[in-house]
């Protein structure tokens, strides 16, 4: 916006890290060596759903160097989960890739060798992959305590769980649409956020009751509650190394972080277990599968009127935190449709036999959505209205209502992204592009190849979500630390709370230092979750040094006889404002000796009164003989309030296509074996990724409306990067051929397959 | 006894291959010794199957996957890691080094030293490399984070400022 006159604050500086990342010398979970360690690995089932009938350790426990076997028969009976339901090691597997047992050794050679002497014998079990399947009476079911399948609704977030939306009345409303379709969309092909650096933790018990944990995330306040909800009477300490990616999918690392731990008890030892990339690949969490079944009414001046529905998700064999995500998925929905008085939208959360799902970036919002924005279109290709222009009539602002995740009603405050809208719109040429439902924008003059344009849009009021409490502290000769606990996943959210500080303070970006993001030495912050770090971390670190620049000048009033409001301070000197030549003290001089730190207090509390925003426009081309799709050319819109750090928050607009994000919709996908239960994809060259030279031209809107917020009118905005984006791909896609499409990813075979140029038989056979 | 002598940063490096106590083992990867013996750290694992650039390093000028190079067969190499670029004495940078911190051309940074070493071997074979030889050369790198454009920048900055110092 110019008119502030910042020093940091939406300029770039170079971040904090950047030299001991450049050089190598940053320390990420595999780097570390703690004296004694020992080294664990997994023995993982082959079946997708067995009871273990017999297993032999003892020639394993026998191998030099083995420490310490656990099986389901001697490993401590916790559990984590959401209800609690998954052991550190069952009798019964539930997935290929469920644990059989652990093994602790001085290496991880020796680990490797002792895994291939444990002897097991299965007795296969009836095995169910689909969601939908799962319900039926007569399905294999998954946990007794889960009866039906059907993982309870219990949500961390409120006493009476959000899973389901129903307000105004539906049915009047369908008669009062002058729109209605029907439609049945998944976003179910299980893709893998897949960071480089594969999930892991370090376990040591340091008392009988107390255990500090290293991990990968970056959260570990709430890693530390979980694992402390399932280990009773033990106090954990967890300490967050510096994570190679997350994307959401390791700020809880629950059922690793309690096998290393049972291991460290059993063995006395500092244990250490990491994930091979096989074994993240086809043993940890995947991002869970939607199906949306419903109906959905337009006025005839392009309001969301009404909306009816089932969504089915697919949480696999386990639940970390899917009901909390189905709650955030609805509230973004809301978001989405903001003008929408009658809902009636119910959920199901189910259990199967492969991979259990898990909390990744969009957390819900990009699940439901990349369902339910196909079902939404199908009302607005039946007005044959401009979904541009729709979106934009009933993206929630400023007056609009909705549920949050805590079950209660929140009115929006300060946002509106109309502006954003339209000025993403225009620069990616939308009017121009956009001809019609399936209608390409461009056919090439030989009728081979097209290409079709669409949209998708996003929007989620986590950013405000979760407590954080801090500390800023000022030091006499001259330097200021944050007592904040903020991990480093990618997002450089630490480099955005350090600028916060130094502008606050008046002070060099490097005289600003953050302590490490460890439990032991912070107050409590729900982590890198939701892109809420620019306000909750920001405003608590906003609070605390403005309190300790509040107690530094009170100081300096009494000491110099001052009026306060006459004093002020940069670069470590207090000054009286326009006398600056004769009164200039460094802080140790108001400090004075023996020194005392300056320590200023920040709390923050959780706030639902703000969504964020996205808006991806694709263009996709198609070539109509192969039906091979490729993105040529996407955009990026967004108001952040304001820019902290360009270069920063454009890269997580580009994060879009990473991370299980738009490529979800173009080929990333973990393809099943159907037969044998058993994921296909289990290493980087059988799961695509997209590489260096493939990437399309991608440009970014990023507008600074000012919003009111703490965090210098700042709002957070990585969390939703790739969420609208599968939709508007697909639309593109089905615009560009002429056909809908309705399946994930457009590969040659679906592409084909819309254009009824494959037969039904030719699609089985080359889907397997 | 077999040994081998590899020349790692500048240092000649002598080991034993062998099943002994100590002996670097004939499956030993290149990786492994420079992570677990030589506490080169910078070099990461990523995929260890060759696929994702993570671990990559300069060996006889090229750029190559350590996770894939058996360091019994590594006698006489030349291998320059991520610690082998800046200059020893004074730490300072070398100029795509400093070009990548300038440009934040990282989010995690975990496959930063694979990207680096990568892009090193491209500009120590072709000073003058246009885009899409820059982005080929690249393509074995996995970056999830998605700095991908943020990495261009920075090593199309490289080449402007390596013209100005020559």
């Amino acid at each position: 916006m110019g008119e502030n006159n910042y020093r940091y604050i939406g300029k770039h500086v170079n971040r904090a890290d950047a030299k001991e990342l450049i050089t190598g010398r940053r320390q990420f979970i595999d780097d570390i060596r703690i004296p004694g360690m020992l080294y664990a690995r997994v023995l993982r089932s082959p079946y997708p759903h067995a009871n273990i009938t017999r297993i032999e350790t003892e020639k394993a426990e026998a191998l030099p160097g083995v420490k310490a076997v656990l099986t389901y028969k001697n490993a401590p009976g916790w559990k984590c989960g959401l209800p609690q339901h998954r052991k550190v090691l069952d009798s019964r597997v539930r997935f290929v890739g469920d644990s059989v047992a652990l093994v602790a050794a001085e290496s991880i050679e020796i680990a490797n060798e002792a895994l291939k002497l444990i002897e097991v014998e299965y007795e296969q079990l009836p095995f169910v992959l689909d969601c939908e399947e799962a319900l039926k009476p007569d399905a294999p079911q998954l946990y007794e305590e889960f009866p039906g399948n059907i993982i309870p609704k219990t949500t961390p977030f409120s006493e009476e769980p959000f899973n389901q939306i129903h307000v105004g009345n539906v049915e009047e409303a369908f008669k009062e649409s002058k729109y209605v379709a029907e439609g049945y969309y998944c976003y179910d092909k299980w893709p893998h956020p897949l960071p480089p650096e594969s999930p892991g933790v370090i376990a040591e018990w340091t008392s009988p009751s107390a255990v500090t944990l290293h991990y990968n995330g970056g959260a570990p306040h709430l890693q530390k509650f979980n694992t402390e909800a399932s280990i009773p009477g033990v106090a954990v300490r967890v300490i967050a190394c510096h994570a190679g990616g997350s994307y959401g999918s390791k700020q809880l690392i629950p059922h690793l972080a309690l096998q290393a731990i049972a291991l460290a008890k059993e063995t006395g030892h500092a244990v250490k277990l990491m994930m091979d990339r096989t074994d993240h690949l086809l043993s940890y969490e995947l991002r869970q599968g939607s199906r949306i079944r419903g109906k959905v009414g337009i006025t005839e001046d392009g309001i969301i009127n009404a909306i009816q529905g089932m969504w089915y998700i697919d949480s696999g064999m386990s639940s970390t935190y899917a009901q909390a995500m189905t709650a955030v998925g609805l509230g973004e929905a809301q978001a989405f449709c903001g003008k929408c008085k009658n809902w009636d939208l119910d959920t199901v959360l189910v259990a199967t036999n492969h991979s259990s799902q898990a909390p990744i970036r969009g957390f819900g919002g990009q699940e439901l959505k990349g369902a339910m924005i196909p079902l939404v279109c199908t009302a607005i290709r039946a007005a044959n209205m401009d979904p541009y222009e729709v979106f934009k009539k009933n993206f929630v602002k400023a007056g609009d209502s909705y549920i949050w995740r805590d079950y209660k009603w929140w009115e929006v405050r300060s946002v509106d992204f109309t502006a954003a809208f339209e000025e993403s719109a225009k620069a990616f040429g939308w009017k121009d592009k956009w001809k019609g439902w399936e209608v390409p924008t461009w056919v090439s003059p030989d009728g081979k190849r097209a290409i079709g344009v669409g949209v998708g849009v996003h929007g989620n009021a986590d950013i405000g979500e979760d407590p954080t409490e801090g500390f800023v502290k000022l030091h006499p000769f001259g330097s200021v630390t944050v007592e904040i606990c903020i991990g480093e996943t990618g997002g450089a959210q630490r480099h955005g709370v350090q600028k916060m500080v130094a502008e606050v303070m008046k002070v060099p970006f490097d005289g600003v230092q953050l302590v490490n993001s460890d439990t032991h030495g912070t107050g409590y912050d729900a982590g890198m979750i939701g892109s809420r770090g620019t306000i909750t971390m920001g405003t608590c670190a906003v609070r605390a040094a403005k309190d300790a620049k509040r107690k530094l000048l009170q100081l300096a009033s009494e000491k110099l006889n001052i009026d306060v409001d006459e004093l002020d301070t940069e670069n470590f000197m207090v000054f009286q404002k326009g006398h600056q030549d004769q009164v200039c003290l460094p802080w140790i001089a108001i400090t004075g000796t023996p020194e005392m730190t300056i320590t200023g207090v920040g709390v923050y509390k959780q706030n639902f009164d703000k969504p964020n925003f996205a808006l991806y426009f694709a263009e996709m081309e198609v070539n109509l003989e192969t039906g091979e799709a490729k993105l040529v050319r996407a955009l990026e819109g967004t108001d952040v309030g304001q820019i902290i750090d360009p270069v920063n928050v454009r890269m997580q607009a580009e994060g879009s296509f990473g991370a299980a994000g738009a490529d979800t919709a173009i080929f990333e996908e973990m393809v099943m074996d159907k037969k044998l239960g058993r994921f296909m994809t289990g290493n980087m060259i059988d799961y695509k990724w997209r590489t260096f030279n493939e990437f399309p031209q991608f440009d970014t809107v990023i507008l600074e409306s000012q919003f009111n917020t703490e965090s210098f009118h700042a709002l957070g905005f990585g969390e939703i990067s790739g969420s609208p984006a599968p939709s508007a791909i697909l639309m593109a896609v089905s615009n560009a051929i002429g056909h809908e499409v309705k399946e994930y990813p457009v590969t040659p075979n679906v592409v084909l397959k819309a254009m009824g140029k494959l037969g039904t038989d030719q699609a089985a056979t080359s889907n397997q | 006894m077999e040994r081998v002598a590899i020349r790692i940063n500048g240092v000649l490096r002598k080991f034993i291959i062998g099943e002994e106590e100590g002996c670097v083992k004939p499956e030993e990867t290149l990786l492994q010794t420079l992570r677990d013996r030589l506490n080169l750290t910078g070099t990461k694992e990523g995929c260890n199957h060759g696929a994702c650039g993570n671990c990559t390093v300069i060996m006889n000028g090229d750029a190559v996957a350590s996770c894939m190079i058996l360091t019994a067969d590594c006698d006489g190499a030349e291998v320059t890691t991520i610690e082998g670029l800046e200059n020893p004495r004074t730490g300072e940078l070398n100029t795509l080094q400093q070009a990548f911190v300038d440009h934040s051309a990282f989010q995690c940074g975990f496959c930063t030293p694979g990207i680096v070493m990568s892009a090193q071997a491209l500009l120590n074979q072709n000073p003058e490399p246009d885009h899409e030889e820059i982005m080929e050369a690249l393509s074995g790198n996995y970056c999830r984070c998605i700095s991908h454009y943020q990495v261009a920048t920075a090593v199309e900055d490289a080449i402007q400022r390596m013209k100005e110092e020559r």
